[in-house]
């Protein structure tokens, strides 16, 4: 392939390979150290904002759908625990979650959605195929503030306290084991709370 | 008794191994022919030696031996043979001794059928299949050692992850291992042409064959687990992108590069250092590729028992293997000039392009693979690399990819004209065209699909063009058509069925893009129409099988009022590890999946999620079109005849 190059710099073309898988290497092993001692966690939970207040943002709403638009006031708007759920329209496993926050909604639970890079056209056909579990609807389209949150992928939801601050985090689907043996019984602690 | 003898038997094909990583190499170096002929029966020995070991695993794991803690956390006594069996390889330990078995059998296969090589190769082949194999044992043995006893023995075993007993993921994995560790047999013949500085004709014809066979599992491998996903996960999609899905994509491409520049070493000895450089990326990727999903630093929905410390062994075994043969590279490559030259429009050209977007692609998969966890490890932040960056970077890539699969097969060597070769597919073009209106037309504004639908029919077009141009159709008599077709070499035919095969596969992503879903709660009795017919809830009931109880619903079809069809889709619960699966019920006609959901139930209502995914089997159908046509070249007669002896002093010491 490099044949025609000059010698010298072909050589240095061949260590090319080596550099690249070396350096592969040490961040490898950087992870795995951080591993060992829990300052790296390629899972995400718990997150670093657990027991605080998400950074602040103000998201516009999805037009030509009924629902009011998302910023950061609207999260103790309800004086009681909610659910801020990332999702998008070409994630699989919101479709699998998806009966869950139904679910969820019709417990009277308000769920704050918030739609990750999506095309409007189809998070719209989505909620009018899927149904609307949502209370308030942001679009966060360029995923900026997903980045703020430390959000791995979607779907992801939070479960934030009536003040407003991160109790309990989830990275995957919510099937109907975790909504039962997690969210349910937090859900409840904290409405006593 | 059986698990100590299968524990000395790995700790003596370790031993073994560690001769086998020796003897030869210093037989090859010094040109000693009695330890070079230490090879081969090093290599049987520690075949024997591994299998003895992986039969006493399969062994306690039939018997159920409780004594075994590797049985007891992964096996139950309540579960069908089959899967105790399979269960074998459905965990960490097990899954690292399958891999050294395979790798037995390789080393054993080189030793067995190439007598034909030139026996300071072979030897030197064989001794770095014996480093690797060392490695692994050392790993096993170390970090793994699926023989530990537990004393008193667990009045049962644990169960195995249940999402793991399923037919398709008992044959999964062996598949996928023959494939990457096919490669590790191309990975030694890569170093092992590096530490004698030469590559010929004669070793792209041995690489070949290694290429093609490792690939071809390969494709099987990942297809069946795109399979599984599909039928198994219940989200009714084939490829997510998931971290642990790209590490088996990442070998795959580099692989199928291989496939193609090995032939251009073959057939005009160009491309040489580029080839070899191949051989140890393939194998480099394939070690990536467990290395990740062992240590737990990806996340993905597939889930494997994951130990930092197991990383740290694997990383160091990586860091010997891949670095070592980098720097051998970087230092013997030099060495290797080539020999043919040919013009930029050429079979040679085309299979450089071929090369380059491949090997794009493969970049981009790596990238986005890699790059959310280097982020995370620089700036703490966490990013999530999903569908959108994939599909809207390696679609591009793939596109003149296509293009040039149907017009590189039919360009000479050396130099070659682009016109003729259009003229030839103008067809094929027409084709391709014509499936793009009619998509159209008859489905809707769909453009994405419409545009799948016109390259399958331009790949499988092509396909078919190239065969009647070899066979001469159009320039002489039927009669004389067939004859020729049938004595055109099977590496032909095996291209163009490989070919076709990936187009058969683009047919089924196409329709996939014209899935619709639906979701309906139903209360037994009512009813929801989707996809053209009525789907009528008959009632779920509760099902006990041998380790699961399970809820069952009945949908019965209805069209035009009069009944069809009935699906029961369920979902199984686990009480062994408290986890549920779901089972979609899919009714299937070839043209069309219909798929069902049970989801939860509420109220008295449950909630079923239906697809109708058009064309979906033609995805895994493709994959295993293009592993055969692998297979057809494989049994090419130029494969299976000894290459044309080449000069060389080696060949003449062992005749």
């Amino acid at each position: 392939m490099t044949d025609i190059a000059k010698p010298s710099r072909r050589k240095l073309m061949l260590y090319a390979p080596l550099a690249v898988a070396g350096v592969a290497g040490v961040g490898f092993w950087a992870m795995l150290r951080g591993l060992g001692d829990g300052s790296f966690n390629p899972r995400g939970v718990p997150s670093a904002l657990l027991g605080k207040n998400p950074p602040e943002f103000s998201l516009p709403g999805l037009d030509g759908i009924d629902l009011p638009p998302l910023s950061s006031p609207d999260l103790r708007l309800f004086s009681k625990p909610v659910i801020v759920n990332f999702w998008a329209s070409w994630c699989m496993p919101c479709i699998v979650e998806h009966p869950q926050l139904i679910a969820l909604q019709r417990r009277g639970v308000p769920i704050l959605g918030i739609s990750y890079k999506d095309r409007e056209a189809d998070a719209r056909t989505f909620l009018a195929r899927h149904g609307n579990p949502f209370a308030r609807l942001g679009v966060d389209a360029p995923g900026r503030v997903a980045i703020d949150w430390g959000v791995y992928g979607v779907p992801e939801s939070y479960v934030l306290d009536r003040h407003g601050v991160i109790r309990w985090r989830w990275a995957g689907p919510i099937t109907p084991e975790v909504m039962t043996e997690s969210i349910v019984p937090l859900l409840r602690s904290l409405e006593s709370a | 008794m059986i698990p100590e003898l299968g524990h000395f038997a790995l700790i003596l094909a370790a031993l073994l191994a560690l001769a086998q990583s020796v003897l030869p190499l210093v037989g090859a170096q010094r040109g000693d022919i009695r330890l070079m002929g230490s090879a081969a029966p090093l290599a049987l020995a520690g075949f024997l030696a591994i299998a003895i070991g992986f039969g006493a695993l399969i062994w306690s794991y039939a018997t159920n031996d409780t004594t075994v803690a590797n049985v007891v956390a992964n096996s139950h006594s309540a579960k069908p043979m089959i899967y105790k069996i399979s269960g074998t390889w459905g965990n960490h330990e097990g899954s690292m001794v399958l891999w050294v078995m395979v790798l037995a059998i390789c080393s054993a296969a080189v030793a067995g059928f190439g007598r034909g090589l030139p026996s300071a190769l072979q030897a030197r082949v064989i001794a770095v299949l014996g480093t690797i194999s060392l490695g692994f044992l050392a790993f096993i043995l170390f970090t793994s050692n699926p023989f530990e006893r537990v004393w008193p023995p667990a009045p049962d075993g644990n169960g195995l992850n249940p999402l793991l007993q399923d037919f398709g993921l008992a044959v999964h994995p062996p598949l996928l291992y023959t494939g990457y560790v096919g490669f590790a047999v191309t990975f030694a013949f890569a170093v092992a042409a590096l530490i004698e500085g030469r590559v010929d004709a004669a070793w792209g014809r041995w690489v070949r064959p290694w290429a093609l066979a490792a690939w071809s599992f390969l494709t099987c491998g990942i297809a069946l687990g795109s399979w599984w996903a599909y039928y198994e996960l219940g989200w009714g999609g084939y490829w997510f992108w998931d971290p642990v899905e790209n590490a088996s994509l990442l070998p795959w491409l580099a692989g199928t590069a291989l496939v193609h520049s090995a032939i251009v070493v073959e057939k005009r000895e160009a491309l040489k250092i580029w080839t070899v450089l191949l051989a140890l990326l393939t194998f480099a990727l394939s070690l990536l590729g467990t290395f990740l999903v062992r240590s737990g630093i990806l996340n993905s929905v597939h889930s494997f028992a994951s130990d930092p410390t197991r990383g740290v062994f694997i990383l160091c075994l990586l860091a010997i293997y891949i670095a070592g043969a980098f720097l051998l590279f970087a230092w013997r490559a030099p060495a290797m000039a080539p020999t043919g030259i040919f013009a930029p429009v050429s079979r040679e050209g085309a299979l450089v392009l071929n090369n380059l977007l491949i090997c794009s692609i493969c970049a981009v998969v790596l990238v986005g693979t890699l790059y959310p966890l280097f982020l995370d490890l620089l700036t703490g932040q966490m990013i999530s690399v999903g569908p959108p960056f994939f599909n809207s970077a390696a679609g591009p890539l793939a596109l003149p990819l296509i293009a040039g699969m149907a017009i590189g097969p039919m360009m000479s060597w050396k130099r070659a004209a682009l016109w003729p070769v259009l003229q030839r597919l103008w067809w094929a073009a027409c084709l391709a065209l014509a499936a793009f209106l009619l998509t159209l037309a008859f489905v809707g504004w769909h453009v994405l699909p419409a545009f799948g639908f016109a390259c399958a029919f331009w790949l499988i077009g092509g396909a078919a063009a190239d065969i009647a141009d070899r066979s001469g159709l159009g320039r002489t008599r039927l009669a004389n058509v067939f004859h020729r077709a049938r004595g055109l070499p099977r590496s032909a035919w095996g291209a163009a069925i490989a070919h076709a095969g990936m187009g058969v596969t683009l047919l089924g992503i196409a329709g996939m893009g014209l899935a619709t879903e639906h979701l309906a709660a139903l209360r037994p009795g009512g009813s929801t129409s989707f996809a053209g017919y009525e789907w009528r809830l008959d009632g779920v009931r509760d099902v006990t099988g041998p380790n699961f109880t399970a809820r069952r619903a009945t949908l019965t079809l209805l069209r035009d009022g009069r009944e069809v069809r009935v699906m029961e889709p369920s979902r199984r619960f686990f009480p062994q590890g408290r986890t549920t699966t779901t089972e979609a019920a899919i009714h299937t006609n070839l043209a069309r999946d219909l798929y069902a959901v049970l989801g939860e139930e509420h109220d008295g209502q449950a909630v079923i999620r239906l697809h109708d995914n058009p064309l979906a089997p033609w995805i895994w159908l493709g994959a295993f079109i293009m592993a055969l046509g692998g297979a057809l070249s494989l049994s090419d007669r130029r494969m299976r005849i000894a290459a044309p002896a080449p000069k060389r002093r080696e060949a003449e010491v062992t005749a």
